[in-house]
């Protein structure tokens, strides 16, 4: 269980960009947030994985503060952020360094199997395409088992046809250990295909407009009427995010 | 069946083997293309002496200084002063940058240490390298270790702002992932800053080495019975502009020697960098 209480972060150069931010996260829940940019999406997930300090609230996990980065909470960037000098079966491994060779030999290769690369280990970053490399980047933060997944707009720098691909596989591989996710993105759909609840958040500073319970079984048909109807309530709902206060 | 197979094996042989002409003959056509200019050069040289556009007597011919050379390296003399050159230059390069890694990381790592020390290092920075020579006489006398101080001090400035500039300049996002997984302090300075510096490093260490070169001429002007830089100062004491050629082409293969062993010694290292025109 993830607690945020009223979380704010305000930057020396006076930028309010996070403020009253509070959300209960029951564990296994996927959670989407979205909105323009400037409504501090990005600061929300750097301020929960402990990259940044608050400078209001608290991020409790399992009732327990969190102010560093933490074993069971983990980060998916918006860039793969792959390490260029470790190859992937490397890049992989690069958070199970106290285990002995053979035992993260063995989860390595389950992850990047997991994420369909079982047979990339050995390639550098370089030679993956940029959907490969998002799916090592997966495959890296999966592996250490963590109990909340944080993903930076994790699709954004991918073709269409690859993030659908990509969305759909995150479920899949969601569904065996069920951690708690949190999704950042400005792609509605994919909000809509993923999250059991929306985050419509608003901009300066960045605060929860509207949140938007999705009662939509898990897989998700795109073309569906009830897909459609949710879909323009939320639309609805993000246009008034945009307005000025 | 078993026919099949041994023709198959034929056949992957053929084609290792061919793999490997194609790079013979790739690394051949490279070697080519860098030995053209030097040759046109010497040939030049050459007829421009012969045809008397040049007087041989201050601009001996490429034959003459061949000559000399050879004459140097038959009596063992050449050997002599490339090993006593080679090595003050191996002793300054390391004492250079073994002092300029830990300033470079130390400055580059630490904020308080980078303002402290840095802005006096760029200051001897730009003392010119002759003025120490007076000083390092005074100081370490006139025999071996003046002479590898002043080297010390021509290789560590190159690598001392090679370090520090690609420590300041990993890439935050980088850095991030280290803090993602819980590293801090050595484990990330291990595991994340060293190898993303590395390359830097080499060019940084590549620099100095040039620089290690130029710095034991100096250092072998200020008083030297042996070594390239003495053969260069003999020359021109006793008139022998060949002899004087003769030391400075083998500073240029020496240099570009010891160059290329710092690249081949670290390439294996780097094979995972995505740049422009790798491998070209």
């Amino acid at each position: 269980m993830l607690t945020l209480r009223n979380l704010g972060k305000t930057y020396s150069n006076g930028v309010r960009a996070l403020e009253g931010f509070s959300l209960d996260l029951a564990r296994g829940e996927i959670v989407a947030v979205i909105g323009g940019s400037g409504c501090g999406k990005s600061t929300l997930l750097r301020l929960i994985s402990g990259l940044e300090t608050p400078t209001r609230g608290t991020v409790e996990l399992n009732g327990e503060p969190v102010s560093q980065p933490h074993p069971l909470i983990n980060l998916i960037f918006q860039e793969p952020r792959l390490l260029p000098w470790l190859t992937v079966a490397n890049n992989v491994g690069f958070g199970l360094a106290e285990l002995d060779g053979d035992d993260r030999r063995q989860q390595v290769d389950a992850a990047l199997k997991k994420v369909g690369l079982g047979k990339l280990g050995h390639r550098w970053p370089k030679e993956l395409s940029g959907g490969q490399a998002q799916r090592v980047a997966i495959a890296r933060a999966l592996v250490t088992r963590p109990e909340v997944l944080l993903l930076d707009e994790p699709f954004s720098a991918l073709d269409a046809f690859t993030r659908a691909d990509l969305q759909d596989h995150l479920l899949d591989i969601w569904s065996e250990t069920r951690p708690t996710l949190i999704l950042v993105t400005h792609d509605i759909d994919e909000a809509l295909v993923l999250a059991d609840r929306i985050i419509v958040m608003r901009p300066w500073p960045g605060r929860i407009l509207d949140e938007v319970k999705i009662g939509l079984p898990k897989k998700r048909d795109r073309a569906s009427v009830s897909f459609e109807a949710v879909k323009r309530q939320l639309l609805t709902s993000l246009t008034a995010s945009l307005q000025p206060s | 069946m078993a026919d099949l197979a041994e023709t198959g094996i034929k056949a992957e042989t053929k084609a290792s083997r061919s793999v490997a002409a194609s790079v013979f003959y790739g690394l051949s056509r490279q070697a080519m293309a860098a030995i053209i200019v030097p040759v046109l050069g010497l040939l030049f040289w050459e007829v421009a002496v012969a045809a008397g556009w040049f007087s041989g007597r201050l601009m001996p011919p490429p034959s003459r200084v061949l000559a000399t050379l050879w004459a140097l390296l038959k009596s063992g003399e050449l050997f002599n002063h490339i090993g006593i050159t080679t090595v003050r230059v191996f002793f300054g390069f390391v004492l250079g940058t073994v002092t300029a890694t830990i300033a470079g990381a130390v400055t580059g790592y630490f904020g308080l240490a980078r303002r402290l020390i840095d802005p006096s290092l760029q200051a001897l920075r730009s003392i010119p390298s002759i003025a120490w020579v007076p000083l390092f006489i005074l100081w370490f006398g006139i025999f071996e270790a003046s002479k590898v101080a002043l080297i010390a001090v021509g290789v560590f400035f190159p690598v001392y702002l090679g370090v520090s500039g690609a420590i300041l300049s990993v890439d935050r996002k980088i850095v991030e992932v280290g803090r993602i997984f819980r590293l801090s302090g050595v484990t990330l300075v291990r595991r994340v800053m060293m190898p993303a510096v590395f390359p830097a490093y080499v060019i940084a260490l590549r620099s100095g080495l040039g620089l290690g070169w130029m710095f034991v001429v100096a250092a072998e002007f200020m008083g030297a019975s042996e070594g390239l830089g003495y053969l260069l100062v003999d020359g021109q004491q006793l008139g022998k502009p060949d002899q004087i050629m003769a030391a400075i082409i083998t500073f240029a293969v020496i240099g570009k020697v010891t160059d290329s062993l710092l690249i081949a010694a670290t390439a294996p290292f780097l094979t995972w960098q995505d740049s422009y025109r790798r491998g070209d």
